[in-house]
């Protein structure tokens, strides 16, 4: 199936913005993987006085989305205080790109959450915040998920209301459990939401296993 | 726009369209009445009933019309399942068309056994690993002859002869083979094959299945008993006149079209496999379907270089074309040993008759500049990748 562009998607592909390494950057992040096609790299310059983002660079393995969310994610983040970009959501990505196809929302999500903790890192460095208190439990792995797209519907799991179980296993340490409804035109999706959960989940320390379970809705 | 997807759809030919256009205007009549126009009809169907079944060796009652490959396919499995009901074992290949793929799949649903032969390095099928597989409770081998994305060209004939040797029936998908290489019933000694119009040039929407005469799938829609009972419901008269002519074109011209097309193809692959950490997949360009090849960019991402292209006037296709909605990687490619991160950057180019050497020309040049492009922006660090691979060469191994 074709899958239709904005302009300004399309713009922001074929001559994307601030694209590139900055040289001492404060802080870089690296959101997504290779494997999952979808990859992107941030370095910052942040302003310790002000806590204004000064300049940020990208550079992306991905589809002509995830290019043209990183380069759009970048000019909205330039000249922002670290708090305007903690307050950033997907939707604004999107809204910037005259909106995307459901199935490539998650590369807006990919694209905040890549300056977020871009930012988050940098406030570790100036000793702001503490890292690593995220703890594992069922909160956390929820919130997680939060960031997890269903791309039939365009929504996150939580909103779709698709998760039907959270289980951290208590015999197995670092095991959790995932159950998640699912109907029959979203079950070609289902091998991308799982790699998703994967990806998401493994980022909280401790997790060592993830397991998805889909059940249909009947 | 240079047209490099030909394993998608291909562009009508003249001839074929000419020879369609009365069939909407004054010849319209429907092939079951028994008036002149409707006599005009029928002839017009035997007519290419004749030309398609002549041009694969089968007699003009084995071959019936269907709206396509993809139904032909489903009347196939699903419709040899239903003929068969005590054998409940279904063999395929792991590199099908999604049409095979997802009829196996409702049958496992249903109980059935699917077996899924492995594929070797370049998609070849190993006889060996059906010899094994194959038992009294096979009704059914399905495996494609010529593969959509890689090209790989399957030794039909062998597989067939296993099939048999415990009773069950075989059934090819030829829906790329058609017009692009000898494909003779006979020959091949198989039971069941699925053609389609739209890739030699013809209109879409319109198909075939050959049957052979005792090996009869059971129908999967009720109604009046058109296509020997087939298949029920009015025939599409004015397509299935073009595909008759396009099969008849496609199979006198095959020689000099391939004579045309088998240099450009490899010139193209010549010319890309100068791009540094770029691979092929699929066999050599001279032993695989006419006019395909499959290529990985190592580093970036598929859809990024279709678009790009696609911006600069051409037009290539992202694994199989099918698939790029589902944001997996293809099934075929990972049947063949590609990680994931190879999958993602694999791009189909597939030529026709119509596409020249300037145009190779054009798309070997654009696909550098492309993949230079992509790759000063690539976020993906080559390293890690190198490292666990030990190296990549153009070529892949069986």
């Amino acid at each position: 199936m074709a899958i239709k562009y904005s302009q300004k998607v399309i713009q922001h592909f074929t001559s994307p913005q601030n694209v590139g390494d900055l040289k001492d950057p404060d802080a870089v992040s690296t959101e997504g993987s290779a494997a999952c096609g979808d990859m992107i790299t941030y370095s910052m310059k942040i302003n310790s006085e002000t806590r204004i983002v000064e300049d940020v660079m990208f550079k992306s393995f991905g589809c002509a989305s995830n290019i043209a969310t990183a380069s759009v994610a970048t000019v909205l983040a330039k000249g922002k205080s670290i708090d305007d970009i903690k307050a950033l959501k997907h939707a604004d990505l999107t809204d910037a790109l005259d909106g995307l196809p459901a199935v490539k929302l998650h590369c807006s999500v990919l694209a905040i959450d890549g300056l977020k903790s871009a930012v988050r890192q940098w406030e570790v460095s100036q000793g702001l915040i503490e890292n690593g208190h995220v703890i594992l439990n069922k909160e956390t792995v929820h919130k997680f998920l939060n960031g997890v797209i269903n791309p039939h519907t365009g929504e996150n799991l939580i909103e779709a209301n698709m998760i039907r179980r959270i289980l951290i296993e208590e015999e197995e340490e670092g095991h959790v459990f995932i159950e998640i409804r699912i109907t029959d035109e979203e079950e070609m999706f289902a091998p991308n939401i799982d790699e998703e959960i994967r990806e998401k989940l493994e980022e909280i320390p401790g997790v060592r296993k993830v397991l998805v379970q889909f059940k249909h809705k009947i | 726009m240079i047209y490099f997807d030909n394993n998608d759809t291909t562009q009508l030919h003249p001839d074929i369209l000419e020879k369609m256009i009365p069939f909407f205007t004054e010849k319209f009549g429907n092939p079951a009445s028994l008036h002149n126009l409707g006599l005009e009809a029928e002839s017009a169907i035997d007519e290419a009933r004749l030309q398609i079944s002549g041009a694969i060796g089968a007699k003009p009652k084995e071959l019936i019309f269907t709206s396509g490959a993809t139904e032909s396919n489903n009347l196939a499995i699903l419709g040899a399942a239903r003929a068969r009901p005590n054998k409940k074992h279904l063999i395929i290949s792991s590199v099908e068309h999604a049409s095979v793929l997802n009829a196996a799949k409702r049958l496992e649903k249903d109980g059935y056994r699917i077996t899924r032969l492995p594929v070797d390095g370049q998609g070849f099928v190993n006889p060996d690993s059906l010899r094994d597989a194959i038992d009294e409770d096979a009704f059914l081998v399905s495996i494609l002859i010529a593969n959509h994305e890689i090209g790989v060209i399957q030794d039909v004939k062998t597989l067939a002869e296993i099939a048999h040797s415990k009773g069950a029936w075989f059934h090819t998908d030829a829906a790329q083979a058609l017009g692009k290489m000898p494909f003779n019933v006979e020959d091949l000694g198989i039971d069941l094959a699925s053609f389609n119009a739209h890739k030699l040039h013809g209109p879409k929407g319109i198909g075939a299945m050959f049957v052979r005469r005792k090996n009869r799938p059971k129908r999967l829609m009720e109604g009046a008993p058109q296509e020997f009972d087939l298949r029920p419901g009015t025939e599409n008269v004015p397509a299935i006149v073009g595909f008759g002519l396009a099969v008849e074109i496609a199979v006198r011209d095959l020689n000099e079209v391939e004579s045309h097309i088998r240099p450009l193809q490899e010139k193209l692959a010549q010319g890309l496999a100068e791009i540094d950490n770029s691979m092929l997949n699929g066999p050599p360009p001279d032993e695989r379907l006419l006019g395909n090849l499959n290529i990985t960019f190592l580093y970036i991402e598929g859809e990024a270089i279709l678009m790009h292209l696609a911006h600069r006037g051409i037009g290539v296709s992202s694994g199989s074309a099918c698939s790029s909605k589902s944001l997996v990687p293809s099934e075929v490619l990972t049947a063949i040993g590609l990680i994931h991160e190879e999958a993602h950057g694999a791009i189909r180019f597939s030529l026709s008759r119509y596409n020249t050497e300037a145009e190779v020309d054009t798309v070997i040049e654009s696909v550098k500049v492309v993949v230079d492009l992509l790759r000063s922006m690539t976020a993906f660090i080559p390293e890690v990748h190198s490292e666990k691979k030990g190296g990549t060469s153009f070529y892949r191994k069986r």
